[in-house]
């Protein structure tokens, strides 16, 4: 009963992060109907620049948390810079184009992004500065009487980082809430997703617009990579792992930001529960490895077979 | 001056819908096919031919495989590598069963057993589509990845888990195997691709591609004319996998000669493809020849061009720098011609025809 416990924790954790991922692809789908592919990469590389820029501050002998907090700032002009650069180089040309062109030019920017990365920073896995942050680390031993194995008590291990990656997150998630339903930009946001023509026609400016969408996306993709990177560590394989908030996408919604923290805590558990439970069991527990790396994708298949649209997402609404 | 067709009258409408009405087309494509048959292999170093025009050629037949569906039936997908993979291990079980089947048949048979499978996951294509499409067909991509590890019978037993190509002949020659030459397996490879690149011409001027057009430009207009949803986008699942797993099937027993399939047809090879059929042009044959030429010999160019043209370059600086490149490229002739390098060539056309006059 503890491992069943431990395992969904687990899993609510990775679903944490998923929706945080899905999260900026929604941010980015919403208000510029672009499927943004490089939001993956981008979570590797501001998590990159943070620790890269803290690695160079402390070369040159400028240490803990003060300098954590420069590369922070550092981290967020960089994907600052990088939102005004997809606006006006990448968007601005292609406004109007299918929506698959604009895909590709996001996979453009994925490579773009890795190889730039890669040149600056080097392709070797990087360790998050956890503890210059002021984020907690270590972890707590919960006793939980009575559900351990033959009626002894259970233990669940809980890790401080996760504990705060969920704070955060809902911090972040409530604040993004409060910044689309009572700012000016946050309004105009939402006109902007409802419909691009209208909301030029009445004054908005699509192109600034897509500049504080991308940016947000990015500081979105900040907190992801600092999360993610303190889990393991600061390395392009974590882009891969970013492929895993598209089933969440689909569950929840291309449109809906509910829909991606729900649909990512059901992918999280959905996952774990799969490879550990489901999968040991149906197929033996040789044959039955590594079904998470497809296991997500059912999950999300078979709720689309019954609701196209996701979870939460808009009805689609189809004219001739 | 020279490309004209004053003087070329149609005087039957067998005339007037031939595909390549203009005489000099005609002349050119002859040229090209006469060049790849017998300049290539006569000329082209080793080199040239295995690692520059197989590849090349192997990536045509994906990309048009992946155009059917993409370009031309309007479907995303993105599990192009998987159904590759479905195309060389159905080849190699069926080569090791029946060795005394020519290899060349069995690469034609694979194709259906991708077929298959790309019906089977072609199956959400009814209900969504666009992006939640693509992500569906991720399913595929990673599910069937996943098989080709964790099913062993798939690779016969093999220690390494890869696949190891047998040597296989046609008329005493050697076509697949380690003693089989470049030119040989350039030659078969060619003639498996203009075989089929002539049948996916044919299907795509008959009434099925023009169903499946019809069901690109708007779907539900398309079902109201009386278009069956359910076999037309299966159909094009069918047909785009059968290509995808040919090109498969030829990738491993005619370029790579043997090797883990899981690195080969992984997610970056269904990429790939899509980059393909995108640069080259949606919804055009040539578009296809044009973007598996440039992707594939992309990596290969910028890794001896570089240094041949005196820029010094070592080998993890080259592959970052080909990152760079791919990415800028991409988005560069996005920019450019959204269209692709197929519409490209048609505006070339077009001002070939008046030229030396503006108008």
């Amino acid at each position: 009963m503890d491992f069943l416990i431990q395992t969904v924790w687990e899993g609510l954790v990775a679903g944490v992060l998923y929706a945080l991922i899905a999260l900026g692809f929604v941010l980015i789908f919403k208000a510029s109907g672009v499927f943004n592919f490089a939001q993956g990469i981008m979570v590797v590389f501001s998590a990159l620049t943070l620790v890269g820029t803290y690695e160079k501050l402390s070369q040159l002998g400028f240490k803990g948390f003060p300098a954590a907090m420069l590369s922070l700032v550092v981290a967020l002009a960089v994907m600052f810079v990088l939102a005004v650069l997809v606006e006006r180089v990448v968007l601005r040309p292609l406004v109007n184009q299918p929506d698959i062109i604009l895909f590709m030019a996001t996979f453009g920017l994925t490579y773009l992004l890795i190889g730039v990365g890669e040149t600056i920073f080097g392709g070797n896995p990087k360790i998050m500065i956890t503890k210059e942050l002021g984020l907690p680390t270590g972890s707590t031993e919960l006793v939980l009487p009575g559900l351990g194995p033959d009626g002894r008590n259970g233990l669940v291990l809980l890790q401080h980082i996760d504990i705060a990656a969920a704070i955060i997150a809902s911090i972040m998630i409530a604040g993004l809430a409060t910044f689309f339903q009572y700012t000016r930009i946050g309004r105009a946001l939402r006109a902007v997703a409802d419909s691009h023509k209208a909301a030029l026609s009445v004054g908005i400016s699509l192109n600034q617009i897509w500049v504080v969408v991308w940016f947000t996306a990015g500081i979105v993709a900040l907190v992801t990579g600092i999360m993610w990177g303190a889990r393991s560590d600061v390395s392009f394989g974590l882009s891969t792992v970013a492929l895993k908030a598209l089933p969440v996408l689909i569950l929840g919604g291309f449109t809906s930001i509910p829909g991606a923290i729900v649909g990512g805590l059901i992918i999280g558990i959905g996952e774990k529960l799969g490879e550990l439970y489901l999968a040991p069991m149906l197929l033996g527990s040789t044959m039955g490895r590594g079904v998470e790396s497809w296991f997500a994708f059912f999950i999300a298949l078979a709720f689309v077979m019954f609701r196209p649209q996701g979870l939460f997402g808009d009805k689609i609404i189809e004219r001739i | 001056m020279f490309y004209r067709e004053a003087g070329q009258f149609k005087t039957t409408y067998r005339d007037d819908m031939a595909v390549f009405p203009i005489l000099q087309d005609r002349i050119g494509l002859l040229v090209i096919i006469s060049l790849a048959i017998f300049a290539i292999p006569l000329l082209g170093s080793k080199f040239f031919i295995s690692s520059v025009m197989i590849p090349f050629l192997v990536f045509t037949l994906a990309a048009m495989g992946l155009n059917i569906l993409t370009g031309y039936t309007g479907l995303i997908s993105l599990g192009t590598g998987a159904f590759m993979g479905v195309g060389a291990f159905a080849c190699y079980k069926l080569t090791t069963y029946f060795p005394n089947v020519n290899i060349i048949v069995w690469i034609l048979a694979s194709g259906l057993f991708s077929a298959a499978v790309g019906v089977m996951f072609g199956i959400p294509s009814l209900r969504v589509k666009g992006f939640y499409l693509a992500v569906a067909t991720l399913a595929a991509q990673f599910f069937l990845q996943w098989c080709f590890v964790r099913i062993p019978w798939l690779f016969n037993y093999n220690v390494s888990g890869a696949i190891e190509v047998p040597e296989r002949t046609l008329l005493g020659l050697a076509i697949t195997g380690p003693r089989a030459t470049p030119e040989v397996r350039y030659l078969v490879l060619l003639g498996i691709v203009a075989l089929m690149t002539w049948v996916a011409s044919n299907i795509l001027h008959g009434r099925i591609g023009r169903k499946w057009m019809a069901v690109r430009d708007m779907d539900i207009a398309a079902e109201l004319m009386g278009i069956k949803m359910l076999p037309t986008k299966l159909l094009s699942f069918a047909v785009s996998s059968y290509y995808c797993g040919v090109a498969g099937a030829c990738m491993m027993f005619l370029w790579y000669g043997g090797g883990e399939a899981n690195d080969v047809f992984d997610i970056n090879a269904s990429f790939n493809v899509l980059f393909m059929v995108i640069i080259g042009g949606l919804g055009s044959l040539i578009g296809s020849f044009f973007g598996a030429a440039f992707i594939s010999s992309l990596p290969t160019t910028l890794k001896f061009g570089l240094p041949a043209m005196g820029i010094p370059i070592t080998g993890a600086t080259a592959e970052h720098m080909t990152f760079i490149v791919t990415g800028s490229l991409i988005i560069f002739f996005l920019i450019v011609e959204p269209h692709g390098l197929a519409r490209l060539w048609q505006i070339a056309k077009e001002k070939l025809r008046l030229w030396p006059f503006p108008y």
